[in-house]
């Protein structure tokens, strides 16, 4: 009974923190003042890595879509063609956002965690600041304005990478032009934007939810740091099924 | 500090009715009456674990009581609306056990923190009211530094310019001394006395400090296992009879010797 009722009661408390989060900001100027340096913090200290990361699945597809795809059978742009529809539609929003869920994720719950057992968040109280809203709204608007950065970002280091296979003799950079640019759908595109607004939210709202509702100490602030990543991934993946049969 | 005896009786700020809290199974506080008054330092004392930091969340908000009343100004605090409470917490002040400032913030910036948020002022007066602030916690020079830059003992004080720094009604400590030094505590005890009498503040205290007791206890409740068992002030705990009171009070031989040469 325990494993249908604990979910719904965390769901519960979620919504009641949404409810909190989303109620009317008392004071614009310092909400904003918040945002902006969210968004440095959530979103421009992400670019590195994401930056990284793409290029090198971005390389790595391109290899294997060559290697293990391509035949005198298929015509020479199958590489090409492939490796952009994996970024496109996969790689770009939802593998990446699973890397931001771990890197975002973790220290939006650990930043929380850590102001709720040093009573940061009580002296927020007792001044009589919403400090839901005051601290998780600044974060969610910030993911949600900077994750089409992020997957711009994403698409185009992927390509890149591909494009430094080319140029390393795997395959010719003309024969990945013409895969790249053939039956282009730009509805794709959107669809990876799209389906990324939902994943920053579930990122950014979930992982605070975890962080802002932690009891304890050091311990439970690792733990709750933990779950948000879990919780992320696993919301993320799940949500991607419907996202992508939706948006398809 | 011996105030010579006056007719005046200071107006009651904060009235506790019949407080009970439980949770779960768990009565933790029971049918606590408390009586808080205006320029007064009052401060609640009990053994670790005896209810007076639950009692203490209860009063400022951050636990809802089980039952019972809790008047600011006889303003029920328990049944307010959302609205009514929050403007009310912009007249309370809190210094907590850990000092609990913004690390990602300036000292300056975290005194200036409820005037960005409350008050309509410049940023030009906000600056000049947290270092007026500062300056009255004597940190005048601290203003630009983080709090894990500085001292134990100084980041209570910048919690104290905190908390004042909207001239508030009603200043809230909890253990304000704990982790400092005898030297230190005696400051910072200090501190919030003046600070109290000089801005007409009611101030509830938590502590098991004994110098505090001694020093600034205007007035002072007991709590044991979650019952008041005691109610008085500093000349009061000296000659009192009972017997829990002077166990916890007197628990080492320096005060026992100090009470019995006192007596």
């Amino acid at each position: 009974m325990k494993i249908i009722t604990q979910p719904l009661a965390t769901f519960g408390r979620y919504l009641q923190l949404m409810a909190k989060v989303f109620s009317r900001p008392e004071r614009l100027r310092m909400y904003f003042k918040q945002y902006v340096k969210e968004m440095q913090q959530l979103g421009v200290d992400s670019i590195g890595i994401v930056l990284m990361i793409s290029f090198f699945i971005g390389a790595v597809i391109c290899i294997q879509m060559k290697v293990n795809i391509q035949s005198p059978w298929m015509p020479r742009f199958t590489t090409g063609y492939t490796t952009r529809e994996i970024l496109l539609l996969e790689f770009s929003s939802s593998i990446m956002c699973l890397i931001l869920a771990g890197k975002v994720g973790s220290n939006i719950a650990s930043e929380l965690g850590t102001m709720r057992v040093t009573q940061q968040i009580d002296a927020l109280e007792i001044m009589g600041v919403n400090s839901a809203s005051f601290l998780i709204l600044p974060k969610i608007m910030a993911l949600v304005t900077m994750i089409p950065v992020l997957v711009t970002f994403s698409m185009v280091a992927g390509f890149g990478g591909a494009y430094a296979i080319s140029f390393a003799g795997i395959l010719t950079p003309d024969d990945l032009t013409y895969g790249l640019q053939h039956s282009f759908k730009e509805w794709f595109v959107w669809t990876s934007y799209i389906k990324s607004f939902f994943f920053a939210f579930i990122i950014s709202s979930v992982s605070a939810f975890y962080g802002y509702t932690v009891e304890g100490g050091s311990v439970e602030v690792g733990k709750a740091s933990t779950d948000s990543v879990v919780h992320c991934s696993m919301l993320i993946l799940f949500a991607d099924i419907f996202l992508t049969q939706i948006l398809a | 500090m011996d105030l010579p005896h006056s007719t005046y009786t200071p107006p009651i700020m904060i009235e506790i009715r019949s407080l009970y809290k439980s949770f779960e199974d768990k009565e933790v506080l029971r049918d606590i009456s408390a009586l808080f008054a205006e320029g007064q330092t009052n401060l609640i004392i009990g053994q670790s674990g005896s209810g007076k930091t639950v009692l203490m969340k209860c009063i400022v908000g951050l636990l809802t009581p089980t039952s019972g009343k809790i008047l600011y100004d006889e303003r029920d605090f328990v049944s307010m609306n959302k609205h009514a409470r929050a403007l009310l917490r912009r007249e309370m002040g809190m210094i907590f056990q850990s000092a609990a400032l913004f690390d990602s913030m300036t000292v300056l910036e975290n005194v200036m923190f409820p005037l960005d948020m409350f008050s309509s002022m410049t940023l030009r007066d906000r600056e000049r009211r947290a270092q007026q602030c500062l300056d009255r916690v004597n940190l005048p020079d601290a203003g630009k530094k983080f709090p894990d830059e500085i001292s134990g003992g100084m980041q209570k004080r910048v919690a104290i310019a905190r908390a004042i720094a909207l001239n508030p009604k009603y200043l809230f400590c909890d253990e304000p001394n704990s982790g400092l030094d005898p030297k230190t505590s005696l400051v910072i005890d200090a501190l919030i006395h003046d600070i109290t009498v000089e801005y007409k503040m009611t101030t509830i205290m938590n502590t098991h400090d004994m110098n505090s007791v001694m020093g600034i206890g205007d007035s002072i409740i007991f709590i044991k296992e979650g019952c008041l068992e005691w109610c008085g002030d500093k000349r009061q705990v000296m000659c009192a009879t009972n017997q829990s009171l002077t166990d916890f009070i007197f628990a080492s031989d320096l005060l026992r010797k100090a009470r019995e040469a006192y007596q």
